[in-house]
């Protein structure tokens, strides 16, 4: 069932069932169609009852929509996971070894690997961050990064998310329901756990506490309020560490530290996990219109008051312009080969390289340098000549706003539909937690799936589910 | 040559003020050409929450109004050494990486009236060049003493044909970032030979000179910063270098009283 080229994650071309399928298959056999249809009908009331939707950018009318889930997990054996998270420990470790030197001594610059203006013209990079020691030295306390599959063994870099990944409570939502409808599955495969991520995020947060922290940390999560499109995730994941989900104004400075508003006065704040952007989160010392933040965090942060969750200034490590230096990135801070591939990308500030792109537009896809969630992207292949023309024109005018790549043969896995089970295209977004006790990469992730045959957009705003993903024991 | 300086600031509003706080920008820096021989900044109505040292290597500290206060003063006292370099600082320290100072800010961004007055400029050397950039500026923009307008950038106050220090200054570093040099806006005290009362502090600019590091120009002035020149902050423009910068809720009403003495000991 391998269609089309592409490299199928469950079956090989000979229609035999690849070694992780094994025992889903002959469970899967033995089911009635009629009674998993009814199951994938149930796990979407679930979906509804748990209050999980998805706020899609740029369409008023249909303001909250669920994201489908899809009741065929994604299943990848333990070796391949082994292979799969040494690649990841080193990149995350590598990112913020970078961060930590393009805010000190810039080696990376004045070892020529990297170009000055790579920096000096990037928006990303924030000089408020220029001399300070995050504590404990962490940048990217919780970073996901996008990958896919082209092979058995090969996976691609898709993405760095440094600055603040969300689709976490997907992987854990995707867990629980399936345990609840199918606990049999369960029994027949040895999957290893992904419930212990709020534990270990709290775990990881804590210990990433600024130095003389007396006591157990406080820790919160900061929102930007109900109407952000991972609200939900923020709210879920402060309830599941059990610790208070805060917006701006229930913080303000007090006695040089950020404290939070409280039935018996102001209580300190120790880390804070926040999913506020960087512009947003001090109108003191940036966006001065912002409603979102807390006056005075950058100035608590930088005399070394409180941790801020992933650090600010981060994102210029997921900058898409930045990405296609990943390789020398990862080889000069670890001086080793780097075990994951990197996509290989024009960066269309360069002239040779914006000349390829434009003569090869119908194969290529091209992204934002800033953008994400899909938006402002040309899919070559799947594109009309009309688009092809309106990017063409964008290009030109702003060639430094895009890069481009070619389009990757991603790995199919089937969903579960009427007709039976059906390859479609999906990537994987496994999580990282990074503290001065290391990196622990929570086994799976979330795979997302793009739902209509041939796509090759997961992206849930661009109409892609999600899977459940088991990393199977030995 | 050796200058004692006293600086109060008060602000006084109608209504209380529930919550605010300040950024002061106001220890002068420690460098080749000053010392600091004593400096304490005190604040009434407000207390002192932490403080820092910015990218600039600048000292900040962030102050805090006391609840429902109906004024706020902020005085800094102290003494400071200074040796006379003819401008000349040397060169760069960080911690901020050179290459920062050639960027824009919205106060210094140029426009086609600043890269036309830089296309006059005229010498053989950086250091002519520089200078006869000054000069230039000095010419086209009057000095005017009254209050600045904190919004103008460089292109508003060239157009205007007038301004304060401060718009000299915003001048004088976008044309010279736009011709190539790094720049940065520097806030300080300047004593005057007349007297000893001020109305405010003096702004002047660095550019930086390849062999020679940083050098200072007044371009109010149309002169190289001596011995009788303070630095106390520094930054991409105004909006960095500032004395104060602030936010609050409440507090409507605001009036500001400054009084400023520099005096040689």
């Amino acid at each position: 069932m391998g269609d089309g080229g592409f490299f199928d994650e469950m079956w090989r071309d000979a229609g035999e069932v690849r070694e992780p399928y094994r025992r889903f298959n002959a469970w899967f056999e033995d089911e009635n169609p009629r009674d998993l249809l009814a199951k994938q009908r149930e796990a979407e009331d679930l979906f509804r009852l748990a209050g999980i939707t998805f706020n899609v950018y740029g369409r008023a009318e249909a303001e909250e929509r669920l994201i489908p889930f899809d009741i065929i997990p994604r299943i990848i054996a333990n070796a391949e996971w082994q292979r799969l998270s040494r690649g990841i420990e080193q990149r995350v470790r590598a990112i913020n070894a970078f961060l930590h030197d393009i805010y000190h001594r810039q080696e990376i610059v004045k070892a020529g690997r990297l170009p000055e203006g790579m920096l000096a013209r990037n928006a990303a990079f924030l000089p408020q961050m220029i001399g300070v020691k995050p504590p404990g030295g962490i940048y990217t306390h919780v970073v996901g990064i996008d990958l896919v599959r082209t092979g058995p063994g090969q996976f691609y870099v898709l993405e760095d998310n440094a600055r603040t990944p969300s689709g976490v409570s997907y992987m854990l939502e995707n867990r629980e329901t399936m345990l609840q409808m199918f606990p049999e599955l369960f029994v027949r495969n040895r999957v290893q756990p992904v419930q212990t991520y709020p534990a270990d995020l709290r775990r990881s947060l804590a210990a990433s506490a600024p130095a003389g922290t007396a006591g157990r940390p406080t820790v919160a999560v900061l929102t930007p309020g109900i109407y952000n499109s991972a609200y939900y995730e923020h709210a879920f994941l402060a309830d599941q560490m059990g610790v208070d989900l805060v917006e701006g104004h229930d913080l303000r400075v007090v006695d040089g530290r950020v404290a939070m508003r409280t039935t018996r006065g102001y209580k300190p704040i120790d880390v804070l996990y926040r999913r506020v952007d960087d512009d947003f989160l001090d109108p003191l010392n940036f966006t001065p219109e912002s409603q979102l933040g807390i006056p005075g965090i950058m100035d608590v942060y930088r005399s070394g008051g409180i941790t801020i969750a992933n650090a600010p200034g981060t994102g210029i490590a997921d900058d898409k312009a930045i990405y296609s230096y990943m390789p020398e990135i990862v080889e000069f801070y670890t001086g080793e080969r780097p075990l994951l591939e990197n996509v290989p990308t024009w960066r269309c500030s360069d002239p040779d390289a914006l000349a390829y792109v434009l003569d090869n537009l119908a194969d290529l896809v091209v992204k934002e340098v800033h953008g994400s969630g899909g938006y402002g992207m040309l899919i070559g292949p799947t594109a009309t000549k009309k688009e092809i023309a309106a990017f063409r024109r964008k290009l030109r005018a702003r060639p430094g706003h895009y890069i481009a790549q070619p389009t990757l043969a991603l790995s199919t896995v089937p969903i579960f539909s009427r007709a039976g089970l059906a390859p479609r295209h999906v990537d994987l977004r496994p999580f990282v937690l990074c503290s001065p006790e290391g990196v622990r990469i929570t086994p799976g992730g979330l795979t997302r799936v793009a739902l209509k045959k041939g796509s090759l957009v997961v992206n849930s705003s661009q109409g892609g589910g999600t899977k459940d993903t088991w990393v199977l024991e030995d | 040559m050796r200058l004692t300086i006293r600086h109060t600031t008060r602000y006084s509003f109608d209504a209380p003020v529930s919550h605010g706080l300040q950024q002061l920008r106001k220890t002068p820096k420690t460098g080749q050409q000053q010392r600091v021989v004593r400096w304490r900044t005190e604040v009434e109505g407000g207390h002192k929450e932490l403080s820092f040292t910015d990218h600039h290597n600048n000292l900040v500290e962030l102050v805090s109004f006391d609840r429902d206060t109906q004024s706020l003063a902020v005085i800094s006292e102290g003494e400071v050494e200074i040796r006379d370099t003819s401008g000349v600082l040397g060169p760069h320290v960080g911690p901020a990486p050179l290459w920062l100072y050639r960027r824009g800010t919205a106060l210094t961004k140029a426009g086609s009236g600043v890269r036309g007055l830089a296309r006059t400029v005229e010498g053989e050397t950086e250091l002519d060049r520089l200078h006869s950039l000054m000069q230039v500026i000095h010419a086209a923009v009057a000095f005017e003493i009254g209050e600045p307008q904190t919004d103008w950038g460089a292109e508003e106050a060239l157009a205007a044909g007038k301004g304060v220090c401060q718009d000299h200054t915003h001048i004088f570093i976008t044309a010279a970032r736009e011709m190539g040099w790094p720049a940065r806006y520097v806030s300080g005290y300047l004593m005057l030979d007349d007297r000893v009362e001020q109305e405010a502090m003096h702004a002047w600019a660095e550019a930086h000179v390849a062999g020679l590091g940083w050098v200072g120009f007044d371009v109010a002035n149309g002169i190289a910063p001596d011995n009788r020149y303070v630095r106390v902050a520094t930054g991409l423009d105004y909006a960095e270098a500032a004395p104060v910068t602030g936010l609050r809720t409440g507090g409507a009403g605001e009036a500001l009283s400054v009084r400023i003495g520099v005096a040689q000991q």
